[in-house]
């Protein structure tokens, strides 16, 4: 195992070779918000919350797929990321329609706390209210796409994970939603094997269990990276 | 096939010749302007006219004169005629005899054509795209002959290094480097890739040059292959350049037939192939990492960079990524040496760029300018100037640049001065705007056009081009305050920071850049105070 140093927020660190910038920031303990970051799945890079700052590198990098190299500082938390983080939150709520009051994940949704630790309680921009549907065709789940925020992570539990792949993203710019199997209902697909894994790897409340409530969705986002350790290295408990 | 094998089918060529050669161009502009009738009837009136054994009617590719098309040129006395008719084309014919010909002569000293200097375009509205052996005659494969016989792969790729070229498509990342990164990576399998996704609103550069001479950009790309260590390329085209890949498809057809392409290539041991992909139609593939996905059927979205494309790009081997233009200057470049072509422009800035000028001008066309010409040379005396007004700005770069105004049309024309001026050289759009034209409207349309082309991966560029054409609508309808013009460019400056790809990186430059130098029609154009009444209902702004 071959170790780098290298700074961040000017505190020395030393990690593996090949961790990313997010993996040895979480080890040290120092915060970086994420959301569409799933522990167990493949970073893409999209939601931008992770950017950080890095010494002689004049482009912001998201820390989940940049690796960490010898030397590196990095700086999470300066005041140009704080506003730009801010902002982000801004337009995800702005985006949407995300009613916190009669939503299946309040009190229990990742994008509020983003919007809590980067600071946000209104956004300066005008609301889209788009005109987004819900798919109520499964017996068991539903997906809420007015709660969606298209972090792709249930697209990537159910590829990466479940190897069903009954998830993608369909139309582009602000008309991509969430899609099951050929852009049909849900409940018509066959490949879905019923498993809850994208209910659990969903931030928000827009893909949950049916018959739950407000504020009674409680996903187990550990669970997923349990069964990939389970998998891996036949650790079976947690 | 060896060299000698192209010597005479050059000669053979040469031979067949008639006195007379009648250049129509058959391109996809002139084409709309049913240039296919001209030559069908200019091959009708020659046969009838008794000239069939005197004259030869070739279909050409573009002139660069698009705005009068369509062209007919008259070889050896360089008679061009433009804006001819199908009935036109007898006097046409009749005129070698001694005729009237009653089409409109064109004028081949003007600055138009005298101030350019073809590099990429040199065979362009001469050579048959659609015949080999015409662009073998015009010299063609020779340039991969001595890349073959007499260079080794280090030689080319340093040579290419020497001659400055940057990427033409946009970011104007030095050439030679790129290819250097990618001779250098390990592993047996290594691709290439030429960018044909040309996207940019009034831009068609690209488009003119696979349409005209498809072979140019085969040799090239051969060339690289052969520099970096790639068996395999991809010609990436939208679909909406159907011409194009017609051509291209015929091309790589009859470079294959005469082992121009394939294994063994003029009996050497370099194997090279070429594969066309068409794009469904998303702006974003012309961003490297999208249209790598894009060939690999997934769907075509950026992903973050690095790893680039050198290091591990399709099928995550190491890819050479270049644009349609820059493979087209490797021919030259190979076979008349880096000093010939480092002697062209300015320092950082090498060579000729292809420019499609467009918009508030008398003549619109392409053309292809040594780096260094000002803005002004080009508008005002190539250009000729705005018909019947003056010239507020110009835009280059497309929805990634900026407008540069009146008064800076002094700029040279180079990478590093017109990013200065807070545009860029991108892919080589040049739309100019006369006094009528509303700063604020075209930044809301190509913001328009943002949105739409937006992928939807990342939030800065999905939600805030949204947010930024809403701005900007509202704006134009003079319901904003001082607060909401504030608003808009801190989510300039956001959008630009932390979008994921170039799309998102740049989108705001047309706001950015209008709002520098033409911030008073913003301000013209906010609520006088601080609330108003809009239908009937008091806003408070």
């Amino acid at each position: 195992m071959s170790v780098k140093t290298l700074k961040i927020n000017g505190q020395d660190i030393a990690a593996e070779a090949g961790k990313s910038i997010l993996q040895v920031a979480k080890e040290e303990g120092i915060p970086i918000p994420t959301l569409c970051h799933l522990e167990g799945v493949t970073d893409v890079g999209a939601c931008r919350l992770c950017l950080v700052e890095i010494k002689g590198i004049n482009k912001l990098l998201p820390a989940c797929v940049t690796e960490i190299g010898e030397g590196m500082e990095v700086e999470t938390n300066t005041p140009r990321l704080q506003e730009y983080r801010r902002m982000t939150v801004e337009l995800l709520f702005a985006e949407g329609n995300h009613m916190c009051s009669f939503c299946v994940a309040n009190n229990n949704c990742e994008l509020q706390d983003a919007a809590i630790e980067v600071g946000m309680d209104h956004t300066r921009f005008d609301y889209r209210f788009p005109d987004r549907g819900m798919d109520l065709s499964h017996p068991e789940f539903a997906i809420d796409h007015n709660r969606c925020i298209l972090c792709t992570r249930c697209v990537r539990v159910c590829d990466e994970i479940e190897g069903a792949h009954v998830w993608d993203v369909g139309q582009r710019g602000e008309q991509c939603y969430i899609i099951s199997g050929l852009d049909q209902p849900w409940g018509e697909v066959d490949a879905c094997t019923s498993c809850g894994k994208c209910v659990d790897a969903c931030p928000t409340g827009a893909i949950f269990r049916q018959g739950t409530t407000t504020a009674e969705k409680l996903g187990d986002r550990a669970k997923l990276s349990f069964l990939i350790n389970a998998r891996e290295k036949q650790e079976w408990t947690r | 096939m060896d060299r000698e094998g192209l010597l005479e089918i050059a000669e053979a060529e040469k031979n067949q010749r008639k006195r007379h050669r009648i250049h129509c161009c058959t391109s996809t502009g002139c084409q709309a302007a049913s240039s296919l009738d001209v030559k069908k009837n200019l091959t009708k009136a020659a046969k009838e006219q008794g000239l069939s054994d005197e004259v030869d009617i070739v279909g050409v590719g573009c002139m660069g004169f698009c705005g009068n098309g369509p062209l007919v040129e008259i070889e050896p006395d360089n008679q061009l005629y433009e804006t001819v008719t199908p009935d036109q084309a007898e006097g046409i014919i009749s005129s070698l005899k001694g005729g009237n010909a009653s089409a409109a002569q064109g004028n081949l000293h003007h600055p138009f054509f005298s101030r350019q200097m073809p590099i990429v375009r040199e065979n362009s509205g001469k050579v048959d795209p659609e015949r080999i052996e015409d662009y073998i005659a015009f010299g063609g494969y020779q340039a991969l002959c001595k890349a073959l016989y007499d260079m080794t792969p280090e030689e080319i790729v340093e040579e290419v290094r020497q001659s400055g070229l940057r990427g033409r498509g946009g970011g104007g990342f030095p050439t030679g480097l790129k290819w250097a990164t990618v001779a250098k990576m390990p592993g047996e399998r290594k691709y290439l890739i030429c960018n044909g996704d040309e996207g940019d609103p009034g831009a068609f550069m690209d488009r003119s040059v696979l349409e005209s001479d498809p072979h140019r950009v085969i040799e090239g790309m051969a060339i690289a292959a052969y520099a970096v260590g790639a068996e395999h390329g991809y010609i990436y085209v939208r679909a909406e350049y159907p011409l194009a890949i017609k051509r291209l498809e015929k091309a790589i057809k009859q470079a294959k037939k005469y082992n121009l392409l394939g294994s063994q290539i003029l009996d050497s041991p370099f194997d090279f192939k070429i594969d066309i992909r068409i794009g469904a139609g998303a702006f974003v593939c012309g961003e490297e990492t999208a249209l790598i996905q894009s060939i690999e059927g997934r769907r075509g979205n950026p992903v973050p960079r690095p790893p680039y494309p050198a290091e591990k790009g399709l099928w995550t081997y190491p890819t050479l990524i270049n644009n349609v233009e820059t493979f087209g200057n490797i021919p030259p470049i190979v076979e008349r040496g880096s000093e010939w072509f480092s002697g062209i422009g300015t320092e950082n800035s090498k060579g000729t760029k292809i420019f499609a000028l467009t918009g508030k001008i008398e003549n619109n066309g392409l053309i292809e300018v040594p780096m260094g010409i000002t803005l002004r040379e080009i508008v005002e005396e190539m250009g000729g100037g705005v018909p019947d007004g003056e010239v507020k700005a110009v835009q280059t770069g497309g929805p990634s640049g900026g407008c540069i105004p009146e008064n800076l049309l002094d700029t040279p024309v180079d990478y590093d001065s017109l990013k200065e001026v807070g545009s860029m050289m991108g892919s080589g759009g040049m739309v100019v705007m006369d006094k009528g034209t509303s700063m604020v409207a075209i930044a809301q349309f190509y913001m328009d056009f943002c949105r739409e082309e937006s992928c939807g991966k990342c939030i800065p560029c999905r939600a805030g081009t949204e947010q930024l054409y809403a701005l900007l609508t509202k704006l134009l309808k003079k319901q904003a305050t001082a607060a909401d013009l504030a608003k808009m460019e801190a989510l300039c400056e956001m959008v630009k920071s932390t979008s994921l790809c170039g799309l998102g990186m740049t989108a705001p430059s047309p706001v950015v850049s209008t709002l520098r130098y033409f911030r008073d029609e913003y301000e013209e154009l906010l609520q006088e105070r601080g609330y108003s009444q809009v239908n009937g209902k008091v806003t408070i702004g």
